[in-house]
């Protein structure tokens, strides 16, 4: 049916993908053109379609209805072998790699070639050589669990050039990113381009479509809502495209006035899983009225300052210590009880169950006393009244609140955590990448929330690994590098650049800060 | 066109009442399509096996007699498998419990004040179940031991302890040598309602209807299901993991002990050989069917126990095994398995190109 002949066809092309899940309509009738040496950026909120778009075309998910051309020619890709053997390879959102096994050993692992007794040798080689070339330099010996996430997203790139993908799609790869490291990968992207290759390159953030792409998809709600040269746009139409409104990028705040110390500690030493240190002599201050942000790669000590702080990891040394009285090593219920709350990292594992309903997930701190319950009696209609009233308040979209809350977007869910915490925070809010992973829309309502908690005089810890939501939110910024504070700057005249040199080690005055 | 299966978003509360019911329809037609192999009128198998369990006073109290441990294993069984502790020990924790009572009973009695003996009896009896499923879960929670294998080797160690003594230093001198300690004294008998039905059944009812009540009415009730749901979410909203899942096992114990202390005291009078028929295994089923669901337990226990009552009665009146009645009670368990997939799941229609599952892993 088809008489384009190969060189005039695109090198991808999608016609008229539709795709839905239960209640959503992901792909509403996309078409998407990819040219051969060309970054095509997928621009949308979170739950636009775009991962769905493309797990289509990698093989993940079978559309419902439309057609793909790969080089002009109608393919039928069933599994990512199929992708894979046209060519086409993704960087998922969340990586694929097996932990206990090595870097070479990920890389070839499922190649259909692979010999019943792979060549280590040749193999390793191979990938150092991919390495030099692309200068993205891991070593093919250490284990998945002893590279860092960006090491990591090296591996899996590493793992698509070294089955000689001609089309690379990366999903939201610079979400885990210090602003170093994405200047890295945009050099990798632009080398492959040099190449001939082409990439789709999915963000939900403008000023990675203007830095990795030549050409700009815009997704709302399953549909394309806009495709345009990225040379032709600029960030805040990109925004304006993407929401279908106007959008703040600052946020309003009132005049910082600190007060009393609500949060101390005094060079606390913790260890992480795997028993290494984790913090190390780390003091910090956070005042009422105040935000402190915590600036720092993922992994250098964020998610164990915020479960010593809470009491769910032992102190090896120092103190803490919340509205001056002590609380170093107190249990988790201690503490939820001197008026502390948080919203964790790992917000579905940890931050809310998933089988349970929206409204008891929003009834599991205030459960413990009236009105929810009386004695040692739960009333369930007091929940569901309480879970209204949340849902209203917090503009959390859901169902219904009987709904288990696995079935709520990312943002929704963060909502209905965020909902909870702050309805049973007394002094003390711990917010651990509040935003991450959330589309602009509920970023602007997390944040606007943060400071009008801030506002009402509670002290805020934000950790965050975006430098630009730190600006605009926090009053006073601390840098984590390798489980220290190498830096505390109020807010007020610090410079990006000065923190994302602290971010990745280095002393402004260019001397590394290693241990 | 072709069918997907599609998660559902709230449990469907049609599909809760109407799985057993399917399932045990569908079981009945496996195991008559096995009758006709077998040579034999299902149609009046059937009718025999009903007849058998619920035609008369006799077989309706005697299959009481049956539900009455089965409810109590199966409402411990389903309290610790709420919080993903499989407790497959119940079989164990009976037997226990039957020794505990039985060494009440029999030593007790001369010195402990007669009104005292039936409470006493029950709550030693539940405490040795208690004990029975504590050393589990203290391994569980202190040491991370796996639970399905050291609850399931406790049954053989209680099995051979009660064996132990009513063969050796508890057997009854005056039994011409039979295994079995001697009668209990009569105030240490439970009660008895019609037959062989003795007030086990009023204690376990209770104890359904409590249950339910603290699982589904109170603070503790809301802790359990979120540790059973999501430990680590339960340690950061301050909830203590390992106290609750040890109170829990104890309590799950408990109640296979009060079957035990029944069977002893309501049924055998006296500690002998058979104590169990295995009542602790057929829990898992209970529980299973029940959905876990404490109002549910007591109706599928009864149903259960119609079927070994009701297999017995097939082997006499139409000379097929009795081992009928545990067949259908092992075909029972395949579909509501499969059942359970529909409370979670439904099917949905595909049509035009989308020709295989719509739901596989990914971001
Ligand atoms: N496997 C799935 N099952 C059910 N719904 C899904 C599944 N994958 C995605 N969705 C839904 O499809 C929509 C688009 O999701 P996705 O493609 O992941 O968005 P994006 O990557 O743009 O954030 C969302 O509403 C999401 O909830
Ligand atoms: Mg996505």
């Amino acid at each position: 049916m088809m008489n384009e002949t190969a060189s005039e066809a695109s090198l991808v092309e999608m016609r008229g993908i539709c795709k839905s899940f239960p209640g959503v309509q992901a792909s509403d009738d996309i078409n998407l053109r990819l040219e051969r040496g060309e970054v095509l950026a997928l621009l949308g909120e979170n739950g636009a379609g775009k991962s769905t778009l493309m797990n289509i075309l990698c093989g993940l998910y079978r559309q419902d209805s439309g057609d793909v051309f790969v080089r002009g020619i109608k393919a039928d890709i069933r599994s990512p072998r199929d992708a894979a053997d046209l060519g086409i390879g993704m960087v998922h959102q969340n990586f694929m790699l097996v932990d206990t096994m090595t870097v070479a050993e990920n890389v070839v692992l499922g190649m259909p070639s692979l010999a019943f007794i792979p060549d280590m040798a040749a193999i390793r080689q191979s990938i150092l050589e991919l390495g030099e070339r692309y200068n993205m330099t891991v070593d093919p010996d250490a284990y998945i669990w002893q590279l860092s996430v960006g090491e990591q997203q090296r591996v899996e790139i590493l793992k698509q050039l070294y089955r000689k993908a001609e089309i690379l799609v990366l999903d939201e790869p610079t979400a885990v990113l210090t602003p170093q490291e994405s200047k890295e990968l945009n050099a990798v992207v632009k080398r492959m381009q040099a190449e001939g290759k082409s990439a789709v390159f999915i963000t939900h953030k403008m000023d990675e479509v203007i830095a990795f792409s030549d050409r700009v998809m815009v997704l709302r709600k399953g549909k394309v809502v806009a495709e345009k040269v990225t040379a032709d746009t600029d960030p805040k139409d990109l925004a304006r495209m993407m929401v279908g409104r106007e959008i703040l990028f600052r946020v309003e705040k009132a005049p910082f006035k600190p007060g009393a110390v609500v949060l101390e500690l005094k060079d606390v030493c913790a260890d992480d899983e795997r028993g290494l240190p984790a913090l190390r002599d780390l003091s910090l201050q956070l005042r009422t009225g105040e935000i402190l942000g915590i600036a720092g790669v993922a992994g250098n000590g964020q998610r164990e300052l915020s479960e010593v702080v809470t009491g769910l990891r032992p102190v090896k040394s120092g103190g803490i210590s919340i509205n001056c009285v002590d609380s170093t090593n107190k249990t988790p219920l201690q503490i939820i009880k001197s008026g502390v709350s948080h919203i964790p990292q790992d917000r579905i594992a940890v931050g809310a169950v998933g089988d349970m309903s929206v409204a008891n997930n929003l009834a599991m701190k205030d459960y413990r006393s009236a009105p929810i319950s009386k004695g040692i009696m739960l009333l369930p209609k007091r929940i569901l009244e309480f879970a209204r009233k949340m849902i209203g308040q917090f503009n959390i979209t859901t169902p219904s609140p009987e709904t288990r809350i696995k079935f709520l977007s990312g943002g929704n869910i963060q909502k209905t955590i965020l909902a909870r915490e702050i309805e049973s925070c007394g002094s003390l809010l711990i917010a651990v990448y509040p935003s991450r992973g959330l589309d602009i829309g509920a970023t602007e309502s997390v944040r606007k929330e943060l400071v009008a908690q801030r506002d009402t005089g509670k002290g805020v810890l934000l950790v965050s690994e975006d430098i630009d939501e730190l600006l605009s939110v926090a009053d006073t910024i601390a840098v984590l590098y390798d489980g220290r504070a190498v830096g505390v700057m109020p807010t007020e005249g610090a410079d990006p650049e000065e923190i994302g040199l602290l971010m990745a080690g280095v002393q402004p005055s260019g001397k590394e800060s290693n241990s | 066109m072709s069918f997907a299966f599609e998660k559902r978003k709230t449990v469907s509360k049609t599909a809760i009442v109407a799985v057993p019911i399917i399932s045990f329809i569908v079981s009945l037609v496996l195991t008559g399509i096995l009758l006709v192999a077998f040579g034999a009128d299902p149609f009046s198998t059937f009718a025999a096996m009903f007849k058998g369990a619920f035609g008369s006073g006799r077989a309706l109290t005697e299959t009481l007699v049956k539900a009455i441990p089965l409810m109590l294993t199966g409402l411990g069984v389903a309290l610790a498998f709420k919080l993903k502790f499989w407790n497959i020990g119940a079989e164990g924790q009976l037997t226990l419990a039957g020794v505990a009572a039985s060494w009440v009973a029999i030593y007790w009695s001369p010195w402990l004040p007669e009104p005292l003996l039936l409470p006493t009896l029950i709550l030693v009896g539940c405490a040795a179940g208690a004990l029975w499923a504590g050393v589990p879960a203290l391994l569980k929670t202190r040491l991370k031991v796996d639970e399905t294998l050291v609850t399931l080797m406790l049954n053989y160690v209680a099995i051979l302890i009660s064996q132990f003594l009513y063969y050796g230093p508890w057997r009854d001198p005056k039994g011409f040598g039979f295994p079995g300690t001697q009668m209990f004294p009569r105030e240490a008998w439970f009660p008895r309602i019609a037959g062989r039905a003795h007030i086990g059944l009023y204690l376990a009812l209770v104890a359904a209807a409590v249950l339910w009540f603290v699982l589904n009415r109170t603070r503790w009730g809301f802790e359990l299901k979120v540790i059973g749901n999501s430990p680590r979410a339960a340690r950061y909203q301050g909830i203590s993991v390992e106290r609750n899942i040890l109170l829990a096992v104890l309590l799950s114990g408990a109640l296979c002990g009060l079957a035990g202390v029944g069977e002893v005291a309501g049924i055998s009078r006296r500690l002998q050989q058979g104590l169990s028929l295995g009542y602790g295994y057929t829990a898992i089923i209970v529980a299973w069917m029940a959905q876990l669901n404490p109002i549910a337990i007591p109706f599928v226990a009864i149903l259960m126990g119609g079927l070994l009552v009701g297999g017995d009665q097939v082997q006499m009146v139409m000379g097929l095994p009795s081992s009928m009645g545990l067949l259908m009670q092992g075909m029972m368990l395949f579909p509501m398995l499969a059942g359970s997939l529909f409370t979670e799941y439904r099917i949905k229609k595909i049509t035009g190109t989308q020709a295989r599952e719509s739901a596989r892993g990914g971001a």
